[in-house]
């Protein structure tokens, strides 16, 4: 399997961080903070006062039944949501020093920093070196060497290039299942954000492809605040430092990941994680 | 015959399980009345419906053969690159082709952006105030309205938007122009030569024209003086000649050269105009311009909805993808949402230009039914289009000129018919190349 | 194998380091690019705006014109509205009676409606309910070409063809008649006809059409009982943006029902229609600026009116012919 041939270099690219990340993964401030978070659609409310932190550099997971709000509160994390002209928000939500809230915000500005993978893989239409080229191409003036070395890289990371490096003129829809969805990690990555947010990632694919994207989030935890939705509680036991468990929009807890699985305070937690509902 | 099994028998769709089984049933039990009756209900209507649908089929080979049956004679090298003289047997439609070609085109290279721009505003936008929404459906709602607009009425507006604009360069009397570049006059006078009772005697004179250049259109016609240098075409080029005037009680010079270069005092020159390519006028005219102008009021419309349904189809996944990396609305539309959709868009608006090329109404309406020899040379010239020359040829009486319309409009259903196969093509081309 | 990996480490070791060093560079200035924003979005709403300007300048230019017409002394509301006499050309006995032009116009989308609606509609249910896939895939285009042919060819076809076999069928028909524009102007309005009743008997929902069969009813019964009444709606929507289609053609009528307007329910009469003395108007020269000249404006302008109307009450029954089974 090439993912295995990879491992090591992966493991390496590691220890290479920049002095800026390094910086970023010793102070304890959260990537992205909630406090008293209401948010509408039109006339339903879908988020009932959310208050918590997603710690830096770890793997969050968001857990619940369908419907239970978590995919909403990843979309408000960068704003998704504005396209849905009904959708509305009260409350604090913060990345860093940036207002997530105010509708002066940039979200341009803030969708580079913080990248969202979807439940569907969404490759564009274009060659798989297009597809991973695409962002940083908005973002920064590079030399056509610079932006290959980027390319390059993003795949590399997204651990896909061993498949795809004889044919990145080739179209992305031509790759399967869990190769489209690894291109969709790396071109998020592409753009140097510092939060990923993955939206039920591995929910349209077959677990062989699963288990290498959960490797994938393995590798990426210690340069990435990383939030994860997911339908499936293995998922997020085997791949997330925490987890917040969400039912009827309201956080009823959120813990790290061992305490929320094996000893939840919360009833109904207890109830989703065995598998009693959900 | 229980009910149970006649729900599994008549969904199963085609005719010959149907016919198969009613026609078992019936040899077997008629204990449920009327149902025999019902499936040869069935069975006569489907037929009914098979010969209705045909008849668009047999419609549509007798058009186009008792078409092609009267045109084929006609149709020849001179009809396709001949003028349309008045003997029927040397009239072409090269000018009709030039001017569809022209018209055509710069129709499409106005409407294309301004179409696909209000389809790009109405599916790819979504304004947070309420009174941005409100505006969008109005917009919508004009659009499909002016979709039902008798294209003769875009020819009345066409008429007095473009042609006389609205009047406001002063009543354009006579379609003379308030404003123009790019054209320069003339008053031409021929030489005593060109006279047969002047000239009477001296055989070898030549006719020559000379012109003398006015500074606008609107000034006296020139006197001629003798000595005074004016201009004569030597092949395609203007040169410089001195002429000599002659009075009415001078007699005209015998030498054959000095004749040839006279003029006669008291004659009044013609007022001739040479117009630059860049030839520009207010209002612009029966010309070109205004043609494809008025094509396009008729055609935004059908561009606009073929352009919207094209967006629409383009999976909102790959709008929400490109966002998520910070493209801002314009680059989500320019590299992902545009090239997705221009399958579509394009194909569209192949169809909305053949029916621009087929387009009689608007046309005959601002640019009348005019004479015209010559392809046009700029956007303000006169100009015929093939469906108006048919138009012409099929209204008058010589049955010669039938069948030269009847050959007109074989190349124009040529014409219309490669445009939808182009169409049709480069869909199922765009459409390979995505998957 | 793993010499590769070696050589790659090393490669990638370097790789990292410059991707690193590109990652922090500063990104592009977003200050221009919002400018760019801005000017491509009031680009955008100009030409959305260009198409509301379209419907204003054809209402203004129509209205103003029309009313020029008014003001001339030999026209009267009373006349326009309340005569059938329309001879505008006739120097000393100038009478504009709209309904001379609009019995006419009935008249022929009378006959081609005739010939439309059934055939549409019957194609349609055939297309929908019966046809399999190979004979959609030879009618379909069939109708695609039927509904591209210019009109003006429809006229020749009108005026060479169905003329001289009407002419033979029966002496009484005139060489100019409203029969054979309305024959011709059919099979240019059916396939629209057909298109849009094809979309309405669609958007029933399936289950309907599956309960009318489970039920024990025979194709035609569900058809005929339960499809049609469901898509009823929709269907007139069908007929009335065709027919308003089919008043404001002009090629057809132009070259075959002749320019003598007069309130006759004869077919083999020859008449005159609001759009074919539009064309006798543009296409003769007349002075541009009698009376006669403003009189097209004045017929434009009704024409417009009654094709908008219909256009909009079509669009209308078929938004909530559509909201029904969303």
């Amino acid at each position: 399997m090439t993912t295995n041939t990879l491992e090591p270099i992966e493991k390496r690219n590691m220890n290479t961080v920049t002095p800026e990340l390094a910086n970023q993964s010793e102070d304890s401030t959260p990537a992205i903070q909630a406090d008293n978070l209401n948010a509408w659609y039109g006339d339903f409310q879908a988020l009932h006062s959310i208050s918590l932190s997603i710690p830096k550099k770890q793997v969050t997971a968001f857990i619940g039944p369908s419907g239970c709000g978590k995919s909403t509160l990843l979309r408000w994390f960068n704003r998704m949501n504005d396209t849905i002209h009904t959708a509305r928000a009260t409350g604090n939500l913060s990345l860093g020093d940036m207002d997530l809230l105010d509708s002066s915000t940039d979200v341009v500005d803030l969708r580079r920093r913080v990248g969202i993978v979807f439940q569907k893989a969404n490759p564009f239409p274009k060659s798989i070196f297009e597809n991973v080229a695409f962002g940083p191409r908005l973002h920064m003036r590079l030399e056509k060497s610079e932006l290959s070395d980027l390319v390059e890289w993003a795949l590399r990371k997204a651990a896909v290039w061993n498949e795809v490096k004889d044919r990145l003129n080739a179209p992305a829809l031509g790759l399967s299942g869990g190769q489209q969805q690894r291109l969709c990690i790396a071109r998020a990555i592409a753009t140097g954000p510092e939060v990923l947010l993955m939206d039920e990632p591995c929910s349209a694919l077959d677990p062989a492809s699963t288990l290498a994207i959960e490797d994938l989030i393995d590798e990426l935890r210690d340069q990435y605040t990383i939030v994860i939705v997911t339908h499936n509680m293995q998922q997020a036991s085997r791949c997330s430092d925490k987890t917040a468990f969400f039912f009827e929009g309201r956080v009823i807890e959120f813990d790290t990941t061992e305490k929320l699985f094996t000893q939840p305070d919360s009833q109904t937690t207890d109830d989703y994680v065995r598998g009693r509902f959900g | 015959m229980s009910s149970e099994n006649r729900k599994d028998e008549i969904p199963s769709d085609g005719a010959t399980a149907n016919a198969g089984a009613s026609g078992s049933r019936a040899d077997k039990e008629k204990t449920l009345r009327g149902s025999d009756s019902r499936m040869a209900t069935d069975r006569a209507f489907r037929r009914a419906c098979v010969i209705i649908a045909g008849i668009s089929v047999v419609i549509l080979t007798f058009l186009l053969g008792s078409i092609v049956l009267q045109g084929l004679p006609s149709l020849s090298i001179t009809l396709l690159t001949g003028t349309p003289e008045p003997e029927p047997s040397q009239a072409g439609a090269w000018p009709a082709i030039a001017g569809t070609v022209w018209v055509c085109t710069i129709c499409a290279l106005i409407t294309l952006p301004i179409g696909i721009g209000t389809a790009v505003l109405i599916e790819e936008f979504r304004p947070k105030s309420r009174l941005g929404r409100r505006l969008l459906s109005l917009i919508q709602l004009n659009i499909s309205n002016l979709a039902g607009v008798p294209s003769v009425v875009y020819g009345i507006l066409g008429l007095t938007a473009f042609v006389s604009m609205f009047g406001l360069f002063g009543a354009a009397k006579n379609g003379e122009p308030a404003f123009e570049i790019g054209a320069t006059y003339y008053d031409q006078f021929t030489n005593l030569a060109s006279d047969p009772f002047l000239s009477m005697g001296i055989e070898d004179a030549e006719e020559r024209y000379f012109l003398a250049p006015v500074a606008a259109s609107s000034d006296p016609p020139t006197v001629p003086k003798s000595g005074m240098t004016m201009f004569e075409y030597i092949g395609e080029t203007l040169e410089p000649v001195t002429i000599n005037v002659v009075g009415a009680e001078d007699f005209p010079p015998t030498d054959p050269k000095e004749l040839s270069l006279s003029v006669d005092g008291n004659s009044i020159p013609g007022r001739i105009s040479e117009k630059a390519w860049y030839y520009f006028r207010l209002p612009f005219g029966r010309g070109v311009l205004a043609g494809a102008l008025t094509l396009m009021l008729v055609i935004l419309p059908v561009i606009i909805i073929s352009s919207q349904e094209a967006l629409r189809a383009v999976p909102s996944s790959l709008r929400d993808g490109a966002r998520g990396l910070g493209a801002t609305s314009w680059q989500v539309i320019w590299n992902i949402t545009l090239p997705a959709a221009s399958p579509g868009i394009l194909t569209g608006s192949i169809l909305a230009m053949s029916r621009a090329i087929g387009e009689t109404a608007p046309i005959l309406i601002i640019a009348g039914i005019v004479y015209i020899r010559n392809a046009p040379h700029h956007l303000m010239d006169s100009y015929t289009v093939l469906p108006l020359q048919i138009y012409n040829w099929t209204s008058r009486p010589q049955e010669e000129f039938h069948a030269i319309a009847a050959a007109g409009i074989v190349v124009l259903l040529v014409i219309l018919l490669s445009f939808n196969a182009i169409a049709v093509i480069l869909r199922q081309r765009m459409q390979n190349k995505v998957r | 194998m793993s010499r590769a990996v070696a050589e790659s480490d090393a490669s990638s070791n370097n790789l990292d380091a410059r991707v690193n060093a590109l990652l922090s560079r500063s990104r592009r200035n977003l200050g221009s690019t919002r400018l760019r924003e801005l000017f491509i979005y009031a680009a955008l709403i100009a030409c959305g705006l260009f198409s509301l300007l379209i419907t204003v300048s054809i209402i203004g230019v129509l209205l103003t014109e029309t009313l020029r017409f008014f003001q001339f002394d030999e026209v009267t509301v009373g006349n326009f509205l309340g005569s059938a006499q329309w001879t505008p050309l006739l120097g000393a006995t100038k009478s504009f009676g709209i309904w001379g032009l609009i019995s006419g116009t009935l008249l022929v989308t009378g006959i081609a409606m005739a010939l439309a609606l059934p055939l549409g509609l019957i194609t349609a249910i055939y297309l929908s309910e019966y046809a399999p896939r190979k004979v959609r895939d030879v009618l379909k285009p069939v109708l695609e070409i039927l509904a591209g042919i210019p009109t003006v060819v429809y006229g020749f076809f009108a005026l060479m063809t169905i003329t001289p076999f009407l002419q033979w069928l029966h002496e009484g028909f005139n060489v100019y008649n409203a029969m054979s524009a309305g024959i011709a102007r059919g099979p240019r309005c059916f396939p629209q006809v057909c298109s849009l009743a094809e979309d309405a008997l669609h958007s029933v929902p399936k289950a309907l059409r599956d309960g009318a069969l489970g039920l024990g009813g025979t194709r035609f019964d569900a058809t005929i009982k339960v499809i049609l009444p469901a898509a009823l709606s929709g269907i007139i929507s069908a007929f009335l943006l065709a027919v308003a289609r089919a008043i404001g053609e002009t090629m057809i009528v132009a070259l075959a029902a002749g320019s003598r307007p007069q309130a006759t329910l004869d077919p083999r009469d020859e008449i005159q229609t609001m759009t074919g003395f539009m064309v006798q108007m543009a296409g003769g020269d007349v002075s541009n600026f009698g009376t006669e000249y403003f009189s097209m404006y004045a017929v434009a302008f009704t024409l417009f009116l009654i094709t908008l109307s219909l256009t909009m009450l079509g669009n209308l029954v078929r938004r909530r012919f559509r909201e029904t089974y969303e």
